[in-house]
């Protein structure tokens, strides 16, 4: 019995000392994974309410109409690119492995830079997708230039 | 202590383990294929049988059927550069006779020995044989041609009356007209879309300076037939979109989802349906001022737009419409009318919905009665339905000379034969 409860005791002292570890590379993490973390909540706060009711939950869009946001270079290529369709729209066909879609996506000028770039944050970290992630000044930058 | 409690957790995990083995038993035993194999798929009210007459066929969309039992389909998108194809039906055995025009499209329609095709600008007819068969493939006559194709609601879907005309719907190429009209002024797009068109069925080269606006105000229309019983036009409406997204402060989430209604029309000349100015709540039998030109889910439209005869739910894309006239069916169906509902987008982030093929009860030439869908599953499983990816989406409707129902799928390009059997 007494052999029994040492065991335990190591045992349990043991899983301390993980968690503890596991704690501490955490913690060395933290910054920047909160940060992302952080616009990767905002970002779909975002996504729920502007891009959802079209590129639906899951990213994959409506056949004929609404692209798929999914493994497509329009998301994870040039990031300036994608910024200008967010703030002044789209309105023509996009073929996407020889699907073509052609409803018309209105001018999200409205939204902030700091907006703007958290969807474009979750959408390029959700899905499926992995790519950069998008700031504000990234956003701000091509707003400015678009302006002009 | 120590070991009742590893004998009382081992006998759950034995109760668990024999619990989803039977579970798993259970379902693999509902999966059982004998009632679904003989519907194809569809779940449909008792004495009817569906079949898959022909599958992979491109994007089939609608389709017309001769009396010798021979169906013309119309796809989107051409396949090997043809965008008809013809089968001769025997039972539930389809065999492709000939496949043959030059563009795709939506619509088709037979009348008085011509058998008409429409592509997003322009509309042909084929003339046909004493069998219904195209005499000259290679060498359709061109009716009307130069119609508007922005992309949006582009396909022109067609319909003949008795006395020689041609129908055409011109959808407009906008959800709500906002971006043609920021002042409010009155929706521009109007003069050339957003209503359906009259043409002469038999004058080459009409363009819309031949054409009449027959009706207005219909933001978008692809299922539409003759109703022979009153000798009117009925087109079925698809409602706009984006009342939540757009006015968050006046609709909910849900009320969004559920509105506007999809309308069925009965349309008399000059009639205007309302786009973009009203919308059809189908919860509160109102037609509503629409929230871009005052309203707040409140105020009552202008009693000048025509109310509709029957209305269904939002967003669930009535693409096909025909008036049962076969003896085939229960006497219920008769002169009655059949919708294939395309099926939802807009409904997110609630699951979508339509998918299916429902039956209007008519009664003197009018809607009387509840709706009830008639045939469904075309989507696959209850996921695959609600997020929008369905393995099928009804299209077309026709009906052939023995009374069978046909349905189209534009998916997987799926026709499926329904009968009944008393």
């Amino acid at each position: 019995m007494k052999q029994l409860r040492i065991t335990i005791l190591i045992a349990g002292l043991l899983l301390m000392c993980i968690c503890v570890s596991q704690a501490q590379q955490k913690k060395q993490v933290h910054h920047t994974g909160q940060s992302l973390a952080a616009a990767m909540a905002r970002g779909q706060a975002v996504y729920t309410q502007v891009c959802l009711p079209c590129h639906m939950a899951d990213g994959g869009g409506v056949q004929n109409m609404n692209p798929p946001l999914v493994g497509t270079t329009y998301v994870l290529g040039n990031k300036a690119a994608l910024i200008k369709i967010v703030l002044h729209g789209f309105n023509e066909d996009v073929e996407i492995n020889g699907n073509t879609y052609s409803n018309i996506m209105g001018a999200h000028d409205d939204l902030t830079d700091r907006q703007i770039a958290d969807v474009l944050t979750y959408v390029r970290h959700s899905f499926g997708n992995k790519a950069s992630i998008v700031n504000a000044t990234e956003v701000s930058k091509v707003r400015a230039a678009s302006k002009k | 202590m120590t070991n009742k409690k590893l004998f009382f957790a081992f006998c759950l995990s034995v109760i668990a383990t024999v619990g989803l083995l039977s579970f798993k038993l259970i379902k693999n035993d509902n999966t059982v294929r004998g009632h679904e194999a003989v519907n194809a798929g569809l779940t449909l009210p008792e004495g009817f049988q569906a079949a898959v007459i022909a599958d992979n066929l491109g994007s089939s969309r609608h389709l017309v059927v001769t009396p010798q039992g021979d169906l013309y389909v119309h796809l989107a998108g051409t396949k090997n550069g043809k965008g008809i194809l013809e089968f001769h039906v025997d039972g539930d055995n389809a065999t492709l006779k000939s496949s043959f025009a030059n563009f795709d499209g939506t619509g088709i329609a037979i009348k008085d020995g011509y058998l008409y095709a429409s592509n997003s600008r322009e509309v042909y007819r084929y003339k046909l044989d004493s069998q219904d068969q195209v005499i000259d493939p290679n060498n359709p006559e061109r009716i009307v041609t130069g119609l508007l194709d922005r992309r949006t609601h582009a396909p022109k879907a067609i319909a003949l009356d008795n006395d020689g005309n041609l129908y055409v719907n011109i959808g407009a190429y906008s959800n709500i007209c906002s971006e043609f009209d920021p002042n409010k002024t009155g929706c521009p797009i109007l003069d050339s879309a957003g209503g359906i068109w009259q043409f002469k069925a038999d004058k080459p080269d009409q363009t819309y300076a031949d054409g009449i606006r027959y009706a207005t105000g219909l933001r978008n229309v692809v299922g539409l037939a003759w109703n022979q019983q009153d000798n009117q036009l009925f087109v079925m409406q698809h409602g706009r979109d984006n009342l939540h997204v757009l006015f968050p402060n006046i609709y909910t989430v849900h009320q969004s989802t559920e509105l506007p209604a999809e309308c069925l029309f009965a349309l008399n000349k000059g009639d205007n349906a309302g786009w973009p100015y009203v919308y059809y709540d189908w919860i509160q039998h109102k037609n509503m001022l629409g929230p871009e030109y005052g309203g707040d889910g409140k105020k009552l439209a202008d009693p000048k737009y025509i109310n509709p005869v029957a209305a269904f739910p939002g967003h669930y894309a009535p693409d096909g419409l025909l008036f049962y006239t076969g003896n085939q069916f229960p006497e219920k169906y008769k002169n009655g009318a059949f919708i294939a509902f395309h099926g939802s987008w807009n409904r997110a982030p609630e699951p979508q919905a339509g998918y299916c093929v429902i039956f209007q009860p008519f009664k003197n030439g009018m809607p009387d009665g509840n709706w009830e869908v008639f045939a469904d599953g075309f989507a696959g499983t209850e996921e695959q339905k609600a997020s929008g990816h369905a393995v099928h989406r009804p299209c077309g409707l026709a009906q052939g000379p023995d009374g069978s129902l046909y349905v189209t799928d534009d998916v997987k390009g799926t026709i499926y034969k329904i009968t009944y059997q008393k």
